[in-house]
């Protein structure tokens, strides 16, 4: 039988970071005191009327300039239709057929949409099991209703759970980059359901899909789509069909269960909102959303690998966290020297403003004229973080400085040879690895200051080998 | 007490400017008869005193108001006619009606509606129907016919409503008084209870056109909480024209043929007549898709209540009825807390919207309001506007026509055409048939509200209608 292989797509939802909700003036918030957000539009009051909000149109729009989208000139909005009570106007508002980006493109990933639409408010089922099965009631909070959402549809282009994931996060890094969310998975300003399906591998037919909900951390992300891809295969294999249905995640079980099925799924009656106009972009609005853009992880990677020659790792690390890459950049001198050095201090610092640049590039400067070892280097590195000061002033003062060609060396590589004939046989024999055993006396007696290579030549010259 | 019942709202604002007349005694004069009103014209009535914040120094003068149910005024009932709505107070004032308070008109009364704007009677109210002040026996049009009789029966001054397919012009028509729905954007719909987003708009109920001016001069203009909202390009003026010279009249075959009962033809006729003397052209035209009007009005608007109307789901606001679990409530309070004709509705408009059917009718209907909206353009190369009786009838008894949901629609047939291409459209009364009120439509281009309100000043002053015998 030939092999299956998984194709994957993503929907991702985002809280987009405006100061007040879509359609209305409400401030966004999270863990507030529930319902202290609300006015007569979010609640859906009788002849309350939206009114869209011009900073999620900017974010919406650099979204889609930063994928590569299409901007549609006019764009417009629709109502879907159901009943739930955290729903407060009976239909979310959302777009359907013309949404504001079409199209895009992330890392190698294709994109199909980008629409914006507004978030449902939050039921908290009262009672002792805190779920909606056996719980007293359920009250609503209407804070969260109406906060803006950018939906975020990907082509089914994925192969993988760790290609998914990993995919995720570069979106992450990248809309955190553009500052149009807080991308925050815990706390729901970031969720992302996978659409999942199977197919024989090569095949460029799609199986039939099935829709996972609420994997809300990319760990939970891995496990739901492994546990479908397996649970598929399985079907496959034993000749059954998989059937279109959304599949409910929980993270405590890790197991899957039906939501419902294609023949219960809503008719949402979608049809355009009445009361908005389209929004049709300006020269102006999209020109602003332009000057707006950042430069993007995926773009800053490829510049550090290209032109500061950095290793793809540390190019994608220090392109994912922003804040690394910027110190990165004001660091002075050897571009990979300086790199290894920002990740040593990323190690030991929870932000690059523990230490400052300038230091930092002392510090790269005296390792590279060879006055300090790369070893003590990284004692004056825990100094820095610890007290700040000086790199120069901090070798002085502990005497951390490398020894130099006084000899003083080669007298210490002498008297270790002669402290250790057992170890100086083996090497003579050929082991080559038993070096090691006399290269750590001679670092402890000179208390690091030795530079790691010379101590190397010195015991090779002296044993002739 | 006669002589104040006599003054137009813009006659007693002048006098209460002029400090000739106290706005106290004004308000007193219109509470009293209002809290003594025998139509069922009011939903809520203010028994208290002439509200101090009010300035009757603004151009409405201290004129008291009646307010359509569905229009929200904070504090005060505002239930659309609905008792899923019993009650309720809401926590914010319509912007309509801020403006018409800020411009110096205090509120008096909320006047009874069809439910949710939905009926030619106001028959469908849940607070029980509106007589007709020229014969008790009869109704007084809808939706908005609290505020027509009220008017008509002087027990306001002046009233507010809305039209969606006809309820201003309709109800002004069968209660012998002028009705003008503006062009749509004219007028915020915030703060207005919606019927069908697309097609509502509010509008003025008064005797004469200068009060419907001056009423409208406050009322329009663009609300940043209304993103379809526009106002009016040019100021609202009061009109003074007297005459039609070169005025070019047309007179659409569709809407003046089958269907309309003879006595409103024959003031139809005779009102053209007088338009003739006054300088006027009047030629014969065609709106071809007019008569598609009513099946694209009545798929579009029950489409869009189907949808306005989810929120009334017992869980915020407004009647709940119990239940078994949250499906129960649901279904059980809307059971109850709506109307018939508020369900047929809501049913009609889930139909045709649902996924298979959205393109055979939501669709097509949006196509037809698409040509009728066209047929006006063209009209508008060759008339300044288009004329027709405002309903095919006279007040019809009440009952008559409320087991027969088509009978019932007809009445827009003259109406819903301009309601769906967005224009402006007034009616004005011009005579009587079998001893009822008829009206004549005057419909124009889009924001063209103050040539319609100068034409019907002028065909005013020549029909001379006295709709005093209603106010008796």
């Amino acid at each position: 039988m030939t092999d299956l292989e998984p194709v994957i797509g993503l929907e991702i939802h985002v809280q987009l970071s405006t100061r007040t909700k879509m359609f209305c003036g409400c401030a966004l918030s999270f863990g507030e005191e529930p319902n202290t957000h609300t006015c007569p539009v979010c609640l859906g009051m009788p002849g309350s009327l939206p009114v869209v909000n011009a900073k999620a149109i900017h974010y919406g729009l650099m979204m889609g300039m930063a994928l590569e989208c299409e901007i549609a000139p006019r764009s417009i909005f629709h109502r879907k239709n159901y009943f739930y009570p955290d729903l407060a106007k009976g239909y979310q508002i959302s777009q359907y057929d013309i949404p504001l980006c079409s199209g895009g493109r992330l890392g190698d990933v294709r994109l199909h949409r980008i629409h914006l639409e507004e978030d449902a408010a939050k039921l908290v089922h009262v009672g002792q099991s805190g779920r909606i099965h056996g719980s007293d009631a359920s009250i609503v909070d209407y804070n969260r209703g109406g906060t803006p959402l950018a939906e975020i549809v990907t082509e089914p282009d994925l192969r993988s759970a760790e290609q998914a994931r990993d995919w995720l996060n570069l979106l992450r890094v990248t809309l955190r980059q553009l500052g149009v969310s807080d991308v925050n998975m815990e706390e729901g300003s970031l969720r992302c359901d996978a659409n999942v399906s199977v197919r024989p591998a090569g095949s460029t037919e799609l199986g039939t899909k099935t829709e996972l909900k609420n994997m809300n951390s990319f760990r939970f992300l891995m496990q739901g789509i492994n546990a479908e891809v397996e649970r598929q295969k399985a079907l496959v294999a034993a000749g059954e069909p998989v059937v279109q249905e959304t599949l409910h995640f929980d993270p405590v079980s890790g197991r899957l269960s039906p939501l419902r099925s294609k023949e219960e799924a809503h008719d949402y009656r979608y049809f355009p909102e009445p009361d908005l106009v389209p929004v049709a972009p300006t020269d102006a609005m999209l020109e602003a959303a332009r000057a707006a853009l950042p430069e993007l992880p995926a773009a800053r990677a490829e510049r550090y690998a290209s032109e500061w020659g950095l290793p793809e790792d540390t190019a994608r690390l220090f392109a994912y966290e922003p804040d690394w890459g910027d110190y990165f950049e004001r660091v002075e001198g050897e571009p990979r020297t300086v790199a290894n050095w920002v990740t040593e201090l990323r190690a030991r610092a929870e932000s690059p403003a523990a230490v400052e640049p300038a230091a930092l590039s002392k510090l790269v400067s005296l390792v590279e004229a060879r006055a300090v070892t790369a070893g003590n280097g990284r004692v004056v590195l825990d100094k820095l973080v610890a007290e700040g000061g000086d790199p120069a002033e901090i070798v002085e003062r502990e005497d951390l400085g490398a020894m130099g060609d006084s000899g003083e060396l080669a007298g210490i590589v002498a008297k270790v040879i002669e402290d250790n004939p057992d170890v100086v046989e083996r090497i003579r024999g050929g082991n080559a690895k038993a070096m090691g055993a006399l290269v750590g006396p001679v670092m402890r007696e000179t208390k690091g200051k030795a530079d790691g290579g010379e101590v190397n030549r010195l015991i090779r010259e002296q044993l002739g080998v | 007490m006669s002589e104040l019942l006599d003054l137009t709202a813009a006659q007693a604002a002048a006098r209460i400017h002029a400090g000739d007349l106290e706005r106290g005694e004004l308000w007193r004069f219109y509470r009293d008869r209002a809290l003594a009103d025998d139509l069922n014209a009011f939903i809520w009535v203010c028994d208290g005193d002439d509200p101090e914040a009010i300035d009757s120094s603004g151009p409405l003068g201290g004129v008291p108001i009646g307010i359509k149910d569905l229009f929200c005024t904070a504090g005060v009932p505002s239930q659309a006619g609905s008792k899923i709505l019993e009650n309720y107070r809401p926590p914010y004032t319509a912007t309509a009606v801020e403006r018409i308070m800020n411009a110096g008109a205090p509120v008096l009364a909320k006047t009874n509606q069809d439910e949710f704007a939905m009926g030619s009677s106001t028959e469908n109210s849940a607070y029980g129907p509106t007589l007709n002040p020229w014969d008790r026996t009869r109704v007084p049009g809808g939706s908005s016919g609290g505020s027509a009789a009220a008017v008509a029966a002087g027990t306001v001054p002046w009233s507010i409503g809305t039209d969606t397919g006809g309820s201003i012009r309709q109800p002004a028509a069968l209660c012998g008084i002028v009705g003008l729905k503006p062009t749509y954007g004219a007028v915020s719909r915030y703060g207005m209870i919606a019927f069908a987003s697309s097609l509502d708009q509010a509008g003025p109920f008064t005797r004469d056109t200068t009060d419907a001016a001056l009423l409208l001069q406050a009322m329009a203009g663009k609300d940043p909480c209304d993103s379809t909202s526009l106002g009016l390009p040019e100021p609202v003026r009061l009109p003074t024209a007297t005459d039609l010279t070169g005025v070019r009249l047309g007179v659409p075959e569709e809407l003046t043929g089958e269907g309309i009962e003879p006595g409103v033809l024959d003031a139809f006729r005779e009102t053209l007549d007088l338009a003739r003397e006054l300088g006027a052209t009047v030629e014969t035209t065609q709106l071809p898709h007019a008569p598609h009007g009513l099946a694209a009005y009545y798929l579009i608007a029950p489409a869009e209540c189907s949808s306005n109307l989810a929120r009334y789901d017992g869980v915020r606001y407004g009647f709940r009825a119990d239940g078994r679990d949250l499906l129960g409530m649901y279904t059980e309070t809307r059971e109850q807390g709506f109307g018939a004709e508020v369900k047929r509705r809501v049913l009609i408009g889930t139909y045709a919207l649902s996924s298979g059917y959205y393109d055979a009718y939501y669709g097509r209907a949006q196509k037809v309001r698409t040509l009728i909206a066209r047929d006006f353009e063209q009209a508008w190369e060759r008339f300044d506007f288009i004329v027709s009786p405002t309903a095919p009838g006279v007040a019809f008894e009440l009952g008559a026509k409320t087991a027969d949901p088509l009978a019932m629609y007809l009445n827009d047939f003259c109406t819903v055409p301009m309601s769906l291409a967005g224009l402006p459209a007034i009616s004005i009364p011009n005579g009587l048939s079998e001893g009822l009120p008829v009206g004549f439509q005057i419909a124009g281009p889009a924001f063209s509200e103050n040539r319609i309100l100068d034409a019907a000043h002028a065909l005013e002053q020549a029909i001379g209608f006295d709709g005093s015998a209603a106010r008796a």
